[in-house]
């Protein structure tokens, strides 16, 4: 079983539910698919090894064969290469590595090499937890290569918890095609309702089942309740809006660790997530509920 | 024109609570909400819009179906996945790279125009503002932040308006490069948490990078004193002048439900919390306009972020 942690925009506590609720389970494996930004590690402290390279395919241009057509450079959607007069020119950070320039040259002139994007890391094998991390290289733009090769890591046999880049665009998008659940962190005043909805959009773009955790309970109004209640969305946890766990939160410790009380609800939460994906995908293999 | 940028290392630090804040303090001004992704300050401005125009993103691939013999080379050669089974095209994978429509020995695949959202003009209470909606699962490219900011100066040059306020989008890749290029001034939001000071460093590094003079903020300061030293001795270091230090303070909740400004907030409180909360945002907005009245200052701050190694 696969959950995806997510939210609509960053710093509503999605690394915090992420991390909490993996510690406060047995065997189980979590992702940090947040590559532009890793931060899970900031509060599991584990030793990081390599387990992987990720790698981008990108054109080299044989000048002996080149004829300076310039179809590759017509072709190009996204301005990767240019056409001078003597010589063909590449742009790497800006080429998908499509392969549509070594398709259209009519001189086989195009080599495809490969070059590192990014990496996959993982905690050391005597680290409490299963945990695995991505981190794409500072001015790459191919953060959905990195996700796919991280979640290719993932052990079926187990749980696994991701946690999900911010945002609803591509890199959420490929988490949350892959997740059976979906747990969405929230705090209900008028900008945790408004991304939360954007999130949910997503969510449903994707037919996944959604929860919902409500962060900094109490601070606000019940709009994101109101709404779950009439959407038959579960709210799975409350967090409140405790200064105690925001400290915890700047220090870099996740409070399951020292509010020991919190291990049994994240527990009770994971049950109800069980549930829920049991009865979603009964729904979608029989059509009733 | 000046323009000011309010970016912040990542989301949920108070950044757009802090741009409504000055967006009331501040006359003449044109907003620029630039957090395409979740772009809150809308709720906050209640816009009333005068024009939408579409912004269109990379195109997508399209099968027609009556020419399509199912030989499955475009699913073989598309490196993204986006060919799906029954021959369709899944929109969240399709990068409209086009290899798809040469490899198509049919010439069945065609490319479409795709919106990825739209750029919207609007008239607020405390003046004009140009923002977006970008379409779930499209991305939030630099080209729509660039086009909301074109629509800013367009704007400002209509209501004669002297300053930009641009609310950036987080984080530090794309979108915040083109959110802060050619701006005069960039104001940094940090809070005291441990990825707070990882976050504020890379968002100076990028404004270095393009010399854009840069001030910084704490916010939720007192959460962690500990942490707000630590992120105060790396402004001093990096010459950058550190201008306020905001606590942590119900009244941004409150305001926000009540679809105020803390500033509108506090103008009707009677509790003291909020009102000096919203004397520290006077204060810091003061020194912002001085900074941004003082060019003569820009080439000083340039300097030193030339010669400070990230
Ligand atoms: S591989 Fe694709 S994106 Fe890269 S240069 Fe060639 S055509 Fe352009
Ligand atoms: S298509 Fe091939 S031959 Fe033509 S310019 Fe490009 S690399 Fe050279
Ligand atoms: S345009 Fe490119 S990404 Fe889209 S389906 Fe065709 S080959 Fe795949
Ligand atoms: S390559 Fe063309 S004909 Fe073959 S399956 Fe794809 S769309 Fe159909």
């Amino acid at each position: 079983m696969k959950i995806a942690i997510a939210s609509g925009k960053g710093g509503t506590g999605k690394t915090t539910v992420a991390v909490n609720l993996a510690l406060a389970l047995e065997d189980v494996q979590l992702f940090d698919c947040d590559v532009e930004e890793p931060n899970c590690n900031l509060f599991l402290g584990f030793e990081l090894e390599p387990v992987e390279e990720v790698t981008c395919l990108f054109p080299e241009i044989n000048t002996d064969k080149c004829t300076l057509c310039g179809n590759c450079a017509d072709f190009c959607r996204y301005n990767a290469l240019a056409a001078l007069p003597k010589k063909i020119l590449l742009f790497p950070s800006l080429c998908h590595g499509c392969g549509g320039c070594s398709f259209v040259c009519p001189a086989g002139a195009v080599e495809e090499k490969s070059r590192s994007i990014g990496i996959i890391e993982k905690a050391s094998s005597d680290a409490s937890l299963k945990f695995f991390q991505g981190v794409l290289n500072i001015g790459e733009a191919m953060a959905t290569l990195v996700i796919r090769s991280l979640l290719r890591h993932i052990d079926e046999s187990k749980p696994a918890i991701i946690d999900s880049p911010p945002g609803t665009a591509c890199p959420v998008l490929a988490v949350l095609g892959f997740a059976d659940y979906c747990v969405l962190v929230t705090e209900s005043t008028p900008f945790g309702f408004h991304d939360f909805l954007l999130a949910l959009e997503a969510a449903k773009a994707l037919k996944v089942p959604v929860g919902v955790v409500l962060n900094r309970d109490g601070l606000g109004d019940s709009r994101v309740e109101d709404f779950c209640r009439a959407e038959g969305i579960p709210i799975l946890l409350r967090i409140p809006n405790d200064r105690m766990i925001a400290r915890l939160y700047s220090e870099g410790i996740p409070f399951v660790k020292e509010m020991p009380e919190w291990k049994e609800k994240f527990e009770d939460m994971f049950e109800t997530i069980k549930f829920e994906t049991i009865k979603a995908l009964a729904f979608k293999s029989t059509g009733v509920q | 024109m000046r323009q000011l940028a309010i970016i912040s290392g990542k989301g949920g630090c108070g950044k757009t609570t802090l741009t409504a804040a000055f967006s009331s303090l501040s006359e003449n001004t044109v907003l620029a909400d630039c957090d395409v992704d979740a772009s809150d300050l809308p709720l906050i401005l209640k816009p009333q819009v005068l024009k939408t125009e579409d912004c269109l993103g990379l195109e997508l691939a399209s099968i027609d179906l009556k020419l399509c013999t199912g030989c499955g080379i475009c699913r073989e050669t598309c490196r993204f996945g986006a060919v799906l089974e029954n021959f369709t095209i899944n929109p969240y994978s399709c990068e409209g790279c086009a290899v798809c429509t040469v490899a198509c020995p049919e010439n069945a695949v065609s490319l479409m125009p795709r919106v990825s959202g739209q750029v919207i003009s609007s008239i607020t209470r405390f003046g004009p503002m140009a923002h977006a909606k970008l379409g779930t699962g499209e991305e939030a490219s630099g080209k729509l932040v660039t086009m909301v900011r074109k629509r800013a100066v367009e704007l400002a040059d209509r209501y004669s308006c002297k300053l930009i306020l641009i609310d950036g989008p987080p984080g530090t890749g794309c979108p915040v490069m083109a959110a802060i290029t050619g701006t005069d001034l960039v104001l940094v939001l940090s809070e005291p948490t441990v990825s707070g000071l990882h976050d504020l460093k890379r968002a100076v590094e990028l404004t270095s990078h393009f010399r854009i003079p840069t001030v910084a903020c704490i916010n939720r300061y007192d959460i962690n004193e500990k942490k707000s030293l630590e992120i105060e001795a790396f402004c001093r270091e990096a010459g950058i002048s550190l201008l306020a230090r905001l606590p942590y303070a119900d009244i941004t909740t409150e305001a926000m439900m009540e679809e105020k400004t803390v500033i509108e907030y506090a103008a009707h409180s009677r509790d003291t919390g909020a009102v000096e909360f919203a004397n520290i945002v006077r204060n810091l907005w003061a020194e912002i306009e001085m900074r941004l009245s003082d060019s003569s200052k820009k080439e000083m701050y340039s300097k030193t972020l030339l010669d400070r190694k990230p």
